[in-house]
């Protein structure tokens, strides 16, 4: 049985043993509350430079299957759990999260008490971390974290980003047949790929969005040259400030064609509208995070992953309204401009993992650019 | 939208007697539901016909009806105090029904009584097969295959057009726990499994479905209020496949196998049943199954209010279901009401989970020997027990040594020696199999053969696999290594079970490890996985890194719990506890429970200032009592669980409250107890100790037969019996106990026909306070626990209850009794006989204290802290105008090929109350409420054993003064006929003619059976005749005084109104 060790920036120190691959890796250390979609997770390319803990204590207990990827890897910098399940019991399973983890580089630690680990972290906030496989002394790996950078100012979205545009032809999963043929293409969307989850590709595309994801440095007239009907801006990791360049794109798009943004997108819809965005003390992350529509009253259950929100007070002047609220601390969870087509939502309506509760706003999507296309 | 101001005064139904599907989780959400609503300023109205719940606590409600749960009753109770609103879904299955039954009599609408929670429709849609299968078709989800039958022709003929295959399913309509329910593998056991299901659906109707046996079972717990907000509280997977009870089913907690995929689909699934079903506020509980080849998703049912598994979800997540549906009941949204635990988040979210949750089934047939003890769709389980890990081998293993089965790891207590039988073991779903997996894997077998033969997911059959293979590792390293004992810890593994495969002792197992630092950390359930601070210290033990909630600096006391209901100590006992912990709190003590039931108040993280969610054993209970450092523990309220900790707490130097513990010991050991009885000069039935069958037989030659023989130190009678002559002390020395010199048994003399005696006393170290003398409605022989008896006594004279009570204060004050004590009395000949004192809580505390309207247990918890009777205001006897009499119910209609015969041992599961002015009428308030109503016309039929035969002329007599006509075997009719009564005379079953009287009572034409059966091994013969009357619902009586008091009841009911008072007008001053 040989060791691991997690080292905090702050200086705690947990002792566990390892799993997935051999080695070292650094990132900000964030804890995820879903007690299903650990492949999603692992996937999502939101998570890219960070060390996920997951509180739910027994992960991998279903495998990892082809199908639940959220793209094309794992992106997250290593993976803590308390018991990784080496015997996956599932008629989708093909593989182990072991074996997934070591195919891909994954470095990760288990066996700690990730319960503490999650305590720690929310009171004293998300912070830089280091799994080690490989390092012994814990004092020296402490040294280590203290130069591991902060999530803060860094442009994450270059390193996740797609290289080439591309299209999308693969509708929503269904328990018979897999993943569907989308349906019949009605609308021209252009979504930026800053790192974005398939799921919302496949919710497009069943909903008869005809899809181009681009690079997130394609310019703003390249992409109004392609006369979508539609813009989408995509998840993606990190602090979305330093993402300058997308914050322009969209800045000269906004009004020109119906938006709608999630998670990062929305961030960056809320600065280049001229807000503000914050890091949060620890985050929201995930599948079971009350979210108030005030438009209608109603309560959704939503997936949620990031760090960093929007300021709505820094909004309002700039015609832009809150449409949804954390039920849990307060925080902006959704916007809407008042007069401009332009909408996004800070959780993940297209779920995966986590509740279909919100998967109407992808419906108003559609009714946007409907209605736009009609005006 | 907030609270509803059109409504001032809600009726709330409780669930009644604990019975085998239905038990103390209704007093759970019951009680959840009457603090929430009388927390909005409600008037609330209560009828529950079940004293031994906290529920029924005067304070819980403005106007407390104990009162039989029929339509007739409630509608007295509706007539009487006009509530606006009726909230039927906290009552179970019996509180729907009355909705159901109310709503369609017209009596809800007479009124103007409003319907929430659920309205009919949606619980007809809910209950109704055909109206659910097309719920479900509308909305796009499968269901298995099925069809109702009204008989086997038409059931065969219906799977014949859906080309349906064996097996099926069988399930009667309406009905609870399963009652009923079967499975049938071929047309013989089609035909009888209909039979069977037909005289228990009181719609005559029995559902016919395609078996999705060994398909993974899932439920989910859903919430929805009336803006629509629907969240899922909890997902929980069962470990053994469909084809077993869920009652009956290890389960756990959350979902363990399905992907998110797959999760939310179900998910999806359950938001658009109860949206389609229309539930408008409240829990719905919602099963599945799941085909584990490919996925295939099939509705189950659904119940449209609070069930075991929601208490169950409420515990294993900390989301108080049943609360919060009483509040969206009367308005809110999820969105307005807060989370308890986190204060700052609201309600209106799903729980995450950081631990794992498994409940583990406490079965009862060691009290019914004869019974089938293979798992099906019927339940059979009486209780269960819920154990916190952090990760499923933990959480087992702690569920496993919480059952009290003195089983310390998975281990068969036989295992076969031939692999044939084991597998037979894995394939056979009983109480067992769990421990023949892990048999199965010590012997060679593979996951994938178990798999195979049991249709459990490999899942979980390699977590047992690991905790198997630790054995030999653990047994290698011994206690010196360190690494290995900590794994083990971290398995689960008990110090005792660690102490078997080292060879060592439990004490050298636990200095072991505490010295290599090795000990138990405490972590809370706090519904979001430590994502925001938790408030309420609601904790369960793990071996981890970090101990997140340090003992508070305040004085305190830990009260230990009675752990998983069985028969012989079930609510009762648990009742107690949360009044200890009640009084402790009103004293400004901190109140620390600990217990592992999870269908109980006591758990409820609201009742104690903390709560240990932990196995009662010795290792479990000092982890905590070492950190707390208590001012003393509370063992008295128990029962039997924490009494057996005693003499190894004192041993660790833990004090305990109350009664010094010698006393247990000389209530209980023969020859000191014999010595307290000489020495205050109270007479005992001659008897004494025996160690071995010649020392039995010597005994019972001396004192003479009848004799009374029982093992040493039992609680519920276990294994007690009345024997008549040498060669039945044979038997039950062959095979009811294994006597040896280390455990060995008592034989009393046993007192014929006389009178028993109940008493529940207080006793503060100067005084002793009478709660209530009880006299039994049965002879002397039956069980107390199964007897009916009345208070106060309705046919002793004044002078022996005066004599009852000083002998009871004599006991007390000899013993140093701090706190309550019990005494059974039996008076023969004017003789007043001990028969046996317990020096703690006793089952009938909840029942006095309902009677005279004082809290017992409270008390004897504040002075078991030093205060005084006296000074609590209950310095004498209180007296009372009415009369109570409580009634036990049975579960003999769940165990075919059971005699429904009473006797020493307990059998009843539960018990009820009947409160009246009148003794008849309080008697018939008892029948009814035991699910007996009696009859006022028809026939009875009467059959009665020789020494019975001259008492039964009365009974007759009477009942054909009240025009019923009688039918007797030829003994008794011979009797009646000489003199001069016009009875006729139908033939035993044994005569062989044919119709005999079971014909008879199958044709429905029997309205009454009084049958005393004849005494030891002859009674045999007319266990066809009670077991007919249980499945006919043909209320019967076993015993002459039963029969007498029914016939008083009939006398009342046929004289006219019976009226309905609340327990707050019987207690009111004068």
């Amino acid at each position: 049985m040989t060791q691991a060790l997690l080292a905090l920036a702050d200086g705690r120190v947990f002792r566990g043993e390892p799993c997935g691959a051999t080695g070292e890796a650094p990132g900000e250390v964030v804890f995820n509350t879903a007690m299903t979609g650990y492949q999603e997770i692992m996937t999502d390319p939101s998570y890219r430079g960070q060390l996920v803990c997951m509180t739910y204590p027994l992960i991998g207990n279903y495998g990892i299957n082809p199908e639940d990827m959220e793209s094309s890897r794992p992106w997250l910098s290593g993976f803590i759990v308390k018991e990784a399940c080496p015997y996956p019991s599932s008629w989708r399973g093909r593989t182990s999260l072991d074996a997934y983890m070591k195919e891909h580089g994954i470095v990760g630690i288990q066996g700690i008490d990730t319960r503490a680990l999650t305590r720690h972290l929310r009171d004293q906030g998300a912070q830089a971390g280091i799994i080690s496989s490989v390092e012994g002394d814990a004092a020296r790996l402490v040294e280590r974290v203290r130069a591991v950078p902060s999530l803060v100012g860094r442009d994450l979205v270059r390193e996740v980003t797609a290289e080439a545009a591309y299209g999308w032809a693969e509708g929503t999963w269904d328990l018979r047949r897999g993943y569907t043929e989308p349906a019949a293409a009605r609308f021209r969307v252009v979504a930026f790929d800053a790192g974005i989850k398939r799921n919302i590709l496949r919710r497009l595309a069943s909903l008869g969005c005809a899809l181009q994801v681009l690079p997130a440095g394609t310019p703003a007239e390249a992409i109004l040259e392609m006369k979508p009907h539609g813009i989408f801006l995509s998840n993606g990791p990190g602090d979305p400030e330093p993402v300058e360049y997308l914050i322009r794109t969209v800045r000269a798009l906004a009004g020109r064609v119906p938006i709608f943004g999630i998670c990062l997108g929305h961030q960056i819809l809320g600065l280049a509208l001229g807000g503000t965005t914050y890091k949060l003390k620890f985050g929201h992350h995930g599948a079971n995070h009350p979210v108030k529509n005030l438009l209608t009253g109603g309560v959704e259950i939503t997936s949620q992953n990031h760090g960093f929100a929007v300021d709505p007070g820094s909004l309002e002047r700039v015609g832009v309204e809150p449409t949804h609220v954390s039920l849990n601390d307060g925080t902006c969870e959704g916007m809407r401009h008042r007069e401009l087509p332009v909408f996004s939502v800070q959780y993940h309506p297209e779920a995966s993992p986590g509740p279909h509760d919100a998967d109407y706003l992808f419906q108003a999507f559609i009714a946007l650019m409907e209605g736009e296309k009609g005006g | 939208m907030p609270r509803r101001t059109d409504l001032e005064k809600i009726l709330l139904i409780g669930s009644g007697p604990i019975v085998i599907g239905q038990a103390c989780e209704f007093d759970y959400s019951g009680t959840q539901a009457c603090k929430a609503l009388r927390e909005e300023g409600f008037q609330v109205v209560l009828v529950n016909s079940n004293p031994a719940t906290i529920m029924t606590d005067p304070e819980m409600a403005h106007r407390t009806y104990v009162e039989p749960l029929t339509p007739e009753f409630v509608a007295k109770v509706i007539a009487r105090e006009r509530p606006d609103a009726m909230l039927p879904t906290v009552g179970g299955q019996t509180g729907l029904n009355l909705a159901v039954a109310l709503s369609e009599d017209g009596t809800l609408e007479r009124y103007g009584v409003e319907l929430i929670g659920a309205t009919l429709p949606a619980i007809k849609t809910a209950e109704d097969r055909n109206l659910f299968g097309a719920a479900m078709a509308r909305i796009g989800l499968e269901m298995p295959l099925g069809f109702y039958a009204g008989g086997p022709a038409e059931a065969l003929e219906g799977m014949r057009q859906r080309r349906m295959q064996f097996p099926l399913i069988l399930r009667p309509s309406f009905t609870l726990g399963g009652t009923g329910g079967s499975i049938a593998y071929n047309p013989d056991e089609l035909e009888a499994a209909i039979k069977w299901g037909l005289q228990q659906s009181p719609m005559g109707q029995v559902l016919v479905e395609e078996s999705v046996i060994g398909w993974k079972e899932f439920e989910l717990e859903v919430m929805r209020d009336l803006k629509d907000n629907v969240v899922i509280v909890c997902s929980i997977e069962n470990v053994d496949p469909m084809g077993v009870h869920t009652g009956d089913s290890i389960t756990v907690a959350p979902a363990q196998t399905l992907t998110d995929k797959e999760y939310q689909l179900m998910r999806d699934a359950a938001l658009a049943i109860i949206r389609e079903i229309g539930v408008e506020t409240g829990g719905s509980n919602i099963q599945f199954a799941v085909n584990p080849r490919d996925g295939r998703m099939v509705v189950i049912e659904m119940n449209p209010r609070v069930s075991r598994s929601s208490a169950l979800a409420s515990k294993a997540t900390g989301f108080p279901i049943a609360k919060i549906a009483a509040k969206l009941a009367v308005g809110y949204t999820l969105d307005e009401l807060r989370n308890d635990i986190t204060r700052e988040t609201p309600a209106c979210f799903e729980p995450a989970i950081d631990y794992c949750v498994v409940k583990f089934p406490r079965w009862a047939f060691e009290k019914f020997p004869e019974a089938d003890q293979t798992l099906t769709t019927q339940m059979k389980s009486v209780g269960e027990v819920m154990a916190i890990g952090r990760t499923f081998k933990e959480a087992l293993q702690k569920a496993v040594r919480s059952l009290e089965q003195d089983r310390w790891g998975l281990t068969l207590d036989r295992p076969p020696a031939d692999l044939e039988t084991l597998r037979q073991k894995v394939r056979v779903p009983t109480p067992e199999r769990c421990f023949a997996i892990a048999e199965a894997y010590r012997q060679g077998l593979t996951t994938e053969e178990i798999a195979e033969l049991s249709a459990v997911d490999p899942w979980f059959l390699e977590n047992v696999r690991e905790i198997v293979e630790l054995e030999p590792r653990i047994r290698a390293a011994g206690l010196a290594d360190a690494r290995v004992l900590r794994r083990a810890k971290q398995m689960g593994f008990a110090d005792c079970r660690i102490a078997e495969l080292t060879g060592t002792t439990e004490p050298e197992v636990r200095a072991a490890r505490l010295a290599a630092g090795i000990r138990a950390t405490f972590k809370m359930v706090d519904t979001c996985a430590a994502e925001f601070v938790a408030y309420t210290p609601y904790l369960y033990s793990t071996y981890e890194d970090e101990d997140e909630a340090p003992p508070t600096p305040r004085p305190k006391v830990v009260i230990l719990g009675s752990g998983p209901n069985r028969i012989g100590q079930g609510i009762e006992f648990d009742y107690a506890c949360v009044h200890a912990a009640f009084a402790l709190k009103e004293i400004g003590v901190e109140a620390i429970m600990v217990n592992c039931n999870p269908e109980t108040v006591s758990t409820d993280y609201d009742t104690s200032d903390r709560l240990y969610f932990e196995p009662l054993t010795f290792e479990d209970v000092m982890n905590i009592v070492e950190r707390e450092r208590p001012r003393g523990v509370i063992v008295q309220f128990g029962g039997q669980t924490p009494l057996k900790l005693v003499v190894a707490l004192q041993a660790a130097g833990v004090p305990i409250l109350g009664t010094p513990s010698d006393a247990i010991d000389r209530a209980e050991d023969r020859r000191r107890f014999a010595q307290l009885l000489e020495g205050l000069h109270l007479a005992q039935a001659p008897g004494d100790t025996a160690r071995s069958f010649e020392e039995a037989a010597r005994i019972a030659t001396t004192i003479g037969y009848p004799v009374l023989v029982r093992p040493s130190y039992v609680l519920g009678g276990r294994a007690m019996q009345i024997v008549y002559d040498e060669e039945d002390l044979r038997g039950y020395m062959r095979e009811a106990v294994r006597v040896s010199p280390e455990h060995p048994i008592l034989v009393d003399k046993f007192l014929e026909d006389a009178i028993e005696i109940d008493v529940d006393a207080i006793a503060d170290g100067e005084r002793v306070v009478v709660g209530g003398v009880m006299e039994h409605v049965e002879k002397a022989g039956i069980h107390s626990g199964d007897s009916a008896c009345a208070l106060p006594p309705y046919s002793l004279g004044d002078d022996q209850i005066q004599r009852i009570m000083a002998q009871t204060r004599a006991l007390a004050r000899e013993l140093g009794v701090i706190g309550l004590l019990n005494i059974q009395f039996a008076i023969k000949n004017e003789t007043i006989f001990v028969l046996e004192v317990n020096p703690r809580a006793s089952r009938t505390v909840p029942f006095v204290s309902k009677a005279i309207g004082v809290p017992l247990a409270k008390l004897a918890t504040k002075v078991m802290l030093g205060a005084r009777l006296a000074d609590l205001g209950f310095g004498e006897e209180r007296e009372v105008s009415h009369i109570a009499i409580k009634e036990a119910v049975f579960p003999f209609v769940k165990f075919p090929g059971v005699d429904a015969v009473l006797g020493p041992e307990m059998k009843s599961t539960g018990e009820v109350m009947g409160i009246d002015r009148d003794f008849r009428k309080a008697y018939v308030k008892s029948q009814l409420s035991a699910h007996s109503p009696l009859p006022t016309s028809g026939t009875v039929f009467i059959s009665v054993k020789n020494r019975d035969k001259r008492a039964v002329l009365g009974i007759a007599k009477r009942l054909s003064e009240m025009g019923f006509s009688l039918v007797a075997t030829t003994g008794t009719a011979k009797l009646l006929s000489l003199q001069g009564m016009t009875v006729e005379t139908i033939h035993k079953v044994a005569e062989g003619y044919r119709p005999n009287i079971v014909d008879l009572m199958k044709r429905g034409e029997i309205a009454l059976v009084f049958n005393t059966p004849e005494d030891g091994r002859a009674r045999k013969d007319s266990s066809v005749i009670r077991r007919t009357a249980i499945t006919q619902s043909i209320p019967y009586y076993t015993t002459v005084d039963g029969a007498q008091a029914a016939i008083g009841g009939i006398e009342a009911l046929l004289k006219g109104e019976i009226s309905v008072q609340s327990l707050q007008e019987y207690h009111a001053a004068p």
